[in-house]
C-alpha cells in the first residue's frame, strides 16, 4: 500500500509540475494564475516529498516485495544504510534527485517576493518544466515502486558493500544539491532572456543560487574523493574516472559562472559570456547524469543493448540544451553592452581565469569522451590514463594560482602599474622565499616547488588585500570574506595536492606476524589477524603497531571483511589521519606461513586537498550571507545599469515591472 | 579600422588561436597517454607493438595463479576460453575481486619472451562485473545479456581501477 502511494504522489507530483509549466511560461499577468504557479511549486515539494518517505518506508520496513528494496538492501543491514539505500541504486537516487530538485523550487520561492513577479513566475515555470522531464523519466524508464508480487523474495540482495558507508549517507544528497542546483542559474538565464532583463541586478539574483549550487557541487565532489580515499583501500584521492570526471566538468563551468556573474554584476558587462556559462554549467549536470546511468561507460554495446534510459537523458539533453541555445542565439546579442577595460583590470584577470577554466572543462571532456567516441567509430577501445590529466591540470592549475594571486590587487577598469608593482614585488619575493625553502627540502621537482611558491604568494597577495581593508577601518562585506576564504582554499588545496602528489611514500610488502617494515621514519609491525564480526559480515583484522621517532606508538587495524548475502569480499584501509601526514595500512591478501600481502602509505598533507577545497565551499555559503543579496528588493532596469533606481517597497515594484515593458536595450 | 572593431578583431584571432591550440594539444597529448586494448587472440597473435604500454584482458584460467614463497610477485595466465591464453607476471596487491575464472584487465607491456608484464591489474567490486573490454567476448560465451549496473555513486562504478 505505501509503495503504490509513493507511486501515486510521484504522478501527482508530476502532473502539478506540467501545470506549473504552462502557466508559468504562458506569460500571463493574471495574479491569481501567477500565485497558483507559487503554490504548486510548494504542493510538488510536499508530494515528492511524500513519494520519497514512501520508498525510505520501504527500506526500513524491510519490504521486499519491492523490487528495488530487494535489489539494494537486506534485512541484516543496520538501520541507518537502509535507509540511506534509498538512494544507493540508480532507482532510488534519481528520486532523490527529484526531491532535491523541487526542494530549490521550495527554497526559490521563499525569496520570490524579491523577483518581478512576471520574471520569477517564468523562473519556476521554467523549473517546473525540468522536473517534469525529470519525473517522467523516473515514472517511464526507472520507476523505484515496481513490485515482485507474487515472486516475494524472502531477503535482499544486498547493497554493494561499498556503499555501507557513512559516505553513502552524505556524499550523493550533497553532490545532488550541486548538481541540481545548477538548474536554478539555468532557469535565471532562461527567464532573463525571455524577459529581456539581463542586467546588474539579474546577476544580483542569480548569483546567490549560483553560489549556493557551486557550494553544494564543491563540497559533494570533496566528500567523494574522501570517501574513495579510505573506502577503496587503494590510498588514492582522485582518479580521473569517468564518473568523477562527470561531475567534476559541471563544477569547473560553475566556478567560471561563479567569477563571469561577479564580473556582470559589478560592471554589467561579459553578460553574454555569462547566460552561456549558466546554460553550460546545467547541460554538463545532464551530461554527467547520461554518461553516469546510460550505460555508455560499460560499453557502447551495452548501451545500445538497453538504451531505454540513456536515449531518454540523450533527447532531453538535446533539447534543454538545443532550446536553451537557439534562445540565446536569437536573444543574448541584445544584451550586449561595450565596456572598456584595460588589461591590466580586474575584469581581464577575470577573463583569464575563465579561459583557464574552460581549457580545464575541455580537457576533461576529451579525456571523458574520447574512448567512447573511439569506440563507437572503431570499435576498438582505448583508455585514456592520469598521464593524459595531468600533463594539462599542472600546468593549467599553476597558472590559475598566477591569475589568482595578482587578482586582489586590481582594480575593476583600470590599474595604474605604479599601484601593482610594490606590493607584487613583495609577493614575488616572499614566493621566492618559499620556493626557495622548498628547494632546500627537496631540490628534485620545479613543479611542486612552484606549487608551493604560488600557493604561499596567493596567500600573502590576499592577506595584504586584507590587511590594507581592516586598517582602513571598512566593515569587511560577507562576499568579500568569502571570496577570501575561497582562495586561500585553492592555495591550500594546490599544496595540498603538489606535496602528496610527490612525496608520499608507498610499498606493496609480504608481511608474517612480527615482521617490521620502516615507512617514512616510523617503524610498522604486522601483529598478525584476527578474527571480527560486524552486523552482516565477518572480518579479518590486521593489527599493526606504528612506533614513530618521537612521538608515542599507536596501533592500526585494517580489515577484509566478507559480507554474508552477495558473499563480497571488501578491504577496509586503516587510518592514522593527521593534519601533517596520514599513516595508511590496507590489508591484501593472505599468503603462505600466515603471511599477507600489504599495502602501506604515507601521504603528508593529504588531508589538506580535502581541507582546502572544503574552504572553498565554505567561502561560497558565506558569500551567500552578503546584505547585498539579503536586503536587496525589486529593481528596475533602465538602459544602462549606471541608472538603474531603487524602488523600495515590493508592491510597488512588482505592479511597475508588470506593466511597463523592458526598453529594448541599444 | 575603427579601434572598436579592431579590438573585436583581435579578441577573435585570439579566441581561434587558442581553440585551435587546445585542441592540437589534446589530440597530441591524448595520442600519446592512450593504452590501446588487446583480447587474448591478439595478444597471441603478436600483436601488441613491443615496449609500448597497452592494456590487455581475459578470463583469469583456472589452475594457473602461481604465487611466489618470498615475495609478491604473482603469475598467471589468461584466456578467452575459444584457444588463445597468454601468460602475465605481476608483482603486487591482486584487487579483491581477482579470482579464478574472474574477468580482468591488465596494464603493461609485453615483453621479449611473450609474458605480459603487467604494472597493474584490474577488476571491480562487484561480482557481476565484467570488464568493458571483455563485455563482447563474454556475450558470446554467455548468452543473457549484461545489465549495466548503473549507480549514482562514483565508487560503486569504479572499483578500484586506475
Amino acid at each position: 500500500m505505501i509503495p503504490e502511494l509513493g507511486l501515486f504522489s510521484l504522478v501527482l507530483a508530476g502532473s502539478l509540475s506540467l501545470f506549473a509549466a504552462v502557466i508559468g511560461l504562458s506569460g500571463t499577468r493574471n495574479v491569481l494564475l501567477q500565485r497558483s504557479v507559487v503554490s504548486m511549486t510548494m504542493g510538488q515539494f510536499a508530494l515528492a516529498l511524500l513519494s520519497f518517505s514512501a520508498l525510505v518506508w520501504s527500506f526500513a520496513t524491510d519490504d521486499f516485495s519491492v523490487a528495488y528494496v530487494a535489489n539494494n538492501s537486506n534485512s541484516l543491514m543496520p538501520w541507518y544504510y537502509k535507509v540511506s539505500a534509498t538512494w544507493g541504486g540508480h532507482e532510488g537516487s534519481f528520486l532523490l534527485w527529484i526531491l532535491i530538485m523541487s526542494g530549490w523550487m521550495l527554497t526559490l520561492t521563499l525569496r520570490g517576493h524579491q523577483y518581478p513577479t512576471s520574471f520569477f513566475t517564468k523562473v519556476l515555470g521554467i523549473m517546473a518544466l525540468l522536473n517534469l522531464g525529470f519525473i517522467c523519466f523516473s515514472l517511464f524508464t526507472s520507476n523505484p515502486f515496481i513490485r515482485l508480487i507474487p515472486m516475494t523474495p524472502l531477503d535482499g540482495a544486498d547493497l554493494n558493500p561499498l556503499l555501507q558507508d557513512f559516505g553513502l549517507i552524505v556524499h550523493p544528497p550533497l553532490l545532488y544539491m550541486g548538481y541540481v542546483g545548477l538548474a536554478v542559474p539555468f532557469a535565471f538565464a532562461v527567464a532573463g532572456l525571455l524577459e529581456g532583463q539581463v542586467d546588474s541586478a539579474w546577476a544580483r539574483w542569480s548569483r546567490t543560487w549560483t553560489n549556493m549550487a557551486w557550494a553544494f557541487l564543491t563540497a559533494g565532489i570533496t566528500l567523494g574523493s574522501w570517501w574513495a580515499y579510505y573506502e577503496l583501500g587503494w590510498g588514492g584521492w582522485w582518479f580521473w574516472d569517468p564518473v568523477e570526471n562527470a561531475s567534476f566538468m559541471p563544477w569547473l563551468a560553475a566556478t567560471a559562472l561563479v567569477h563571469s556573474l561577479s564580473v556582470t554584476e559589478k560592471r554589467g558587462t561579459f553578460k553574454s559570456w555569462t547566460l552561456l556559462l549558466a546554460i553550460t554549467g546545467f547541460s554538463f549536470s545532464l551530461l554527467g547524469a547520461f554518461i553516469v546511468r546510460s550505460g555508455v561507460l560499460t560499453s557502447v554495446h551495452s548501451f545500445a543493448v538497453d538504451p531505454e534510459r540513456g536515449m531518454y537523458i540523450l533527447i532531453f539533453l538535446a533539447l534543454v540544451v538545443g532550446g536553451s541555445l537557439t534562445l540565446y542565439a536569437l536573444r543574448a546579442g541584445q544584451n550586449s553592452r561595450q565596456v572598456a577595460y584595460n588589461f591590466l583590470s580586474r575584469e581581464f584577470f577575470m577573463l583569464i581565469n575563465n579561459l583557464i577554466l574552460i581549457v580545464s572543462l575541455a580537457v576533461v571532456l576529451w579525456g571523458t569522451m574520447a574512448p567512447i567516441g573511439y569506440e563507437a567509430i572503431t570499435g576498438g577501445r582505448i583508455s585514456i590514463g592520469t598521464p593524459f590529466f595531468n600533463k594539462f591540470f599542472v600546468p593549467l592549475g599553476l597558472l590559475l594560482a598566477i591569475a589568482l594571486a595578482i587578482l586582489p590587487l586590481l582594480n575593476w577598469k583600470r590599474t595604474k602599474v605604479e599601484a601593482l608593482r610594490p606590493a607584487a614585488i613583495s609577493l614575488l619575493i616572499a614566493a621566492v622565499f618559499a620556493v626557495f625553502i622548498w628547494f632546500v627540502l627537496d631540490p628534485t621537482s620545479v613543479v611542486v616547488a612552484s606549487a608551493v611558491g604560488l600557493g604561499a604568494w596567493v596567500v600573502l597577495s590576499h592577506s595584504v588585500d586584507l590587511f590594507k581593508r581592516l586598517r582602513k577601518g571598512t566593515t569587511l562585506p560577507m562576499a568579500y570574506i568569502g571570496m577570501t576564504l575561497a582562495h586561500l582554499g585553492f592555495s591550500v588545496c594546490i599544496i595540498g595536492i603538489a606535496i602528496t602528489a610527490t612525496q608520499s611514500e608507498e610499498s606493496d610488502v609480504r608481511m608474517a606476524p612480527q615482521d617490521s617494515v620502516m615507512l617514512a621514519k616510523q617503524r610498522v609491525t604486522f601483529l598478525g589477524v584476527v578474527d571480527a564480526q560486524g552486523p552482516n559480515y565477518s572480518a579479518q583484522q590486521g593489527v599493526f603497531l606504528v612506533e614513530p621517532e618521537s612521538a608515542g606508538s599507536y596501533e592500526l587495524r585494517a580489515e577484509k571483511r566478507r559480507y554474508f548475502a552477495g558473499n563480497n569480499v571488501m578491504t577496509e584501509a586503516g587510518i592514522q589521519a593527521g593534519l601533517l601526514a596520514d599513516t595508511y595500512v590496507s590489508l591484501g591478501e593472505p599468503l603462505t606461513d600466515g603471511a599477507w600481502a600489504i599495502r602501506l602509505h604515507y601521504k603528508p598533507l593529504v588531508r589538506w586537498v580535502w581541507l582546502g577545497a572544503l574552504l572553498m565551499a565554505l567561502g561560497g555559503f558565506v558569500a551567500i550571507f552578503d546584505r547585498r543579496y539579503s536586503s536587496l528588493r525589486v529593481r528596475q532596469s533602465k538602459t544602462t545599469a549606471k541608472a538603474q533606481t531603487k524602488v523600495h517597497g515590493e508592491s510597488q515594484g512588482e505592479t511597475q515591472r508588470a506593466t511597463t515593458p523592458v526598453p529594448a536595450q541599444t | 579600422m575603427n579601434p572598436k572593431r579592431k579590438q573585436r578583431l583581435y579578441i577573435t584571432v585570439f579566441l581561434l588561436v587558442v581553440c585551435a591550440g587546445v585542441t592540437g594539444l589534446l589530440i597530441l597529448v591524448s595520442g600519446e597517454n592512450m593504452n590501446m586494448f588487446y583480447p587474448p587472440a591478439d595478444v597471441v597473435a603478436g600483436k601488441i607493438p613491443e615496449d609500448q604500454k597497452v592494456r590487455a584482458g581475459g578470463m583469469v584460467l583456472e589452475g594457473s595463479v602461481k604465487r611466489s614463497d618470498s615475495s609478491l610477485a604473482v603469475d598467471f595466465q589468461l584466456t578467452d576460453h575459444q584457444g588463445a591464453i597468454f601468460a602475465v607476471a605481476y608483482s603486487g596487491i591482486l584487487p579483491d575481486l581477482f579470482r579464478e575464472g574472474q574477468g580482468i584487465l591488465v596494464e603493461g607491456k609485453m615483453d621479449a619472451q611473450g609474458v605480459f608484464q603487467a604494472e597493474e591489474v584490474l577488476a571491480k567490486h562487484d561480482e557481476n562485473y565484467m570488464p568493458p573490454e571483455l563485455l563482447d567476448m563474454d556475450m558470446q560465451a554467455q548468452p543473457q545479456s549484461y545489465k549495466a549496473a548503473p549507480s549514482i555513486d562514483p565508487r560503486a562504478a569504479k572499483g578500484n581501477s586506475l
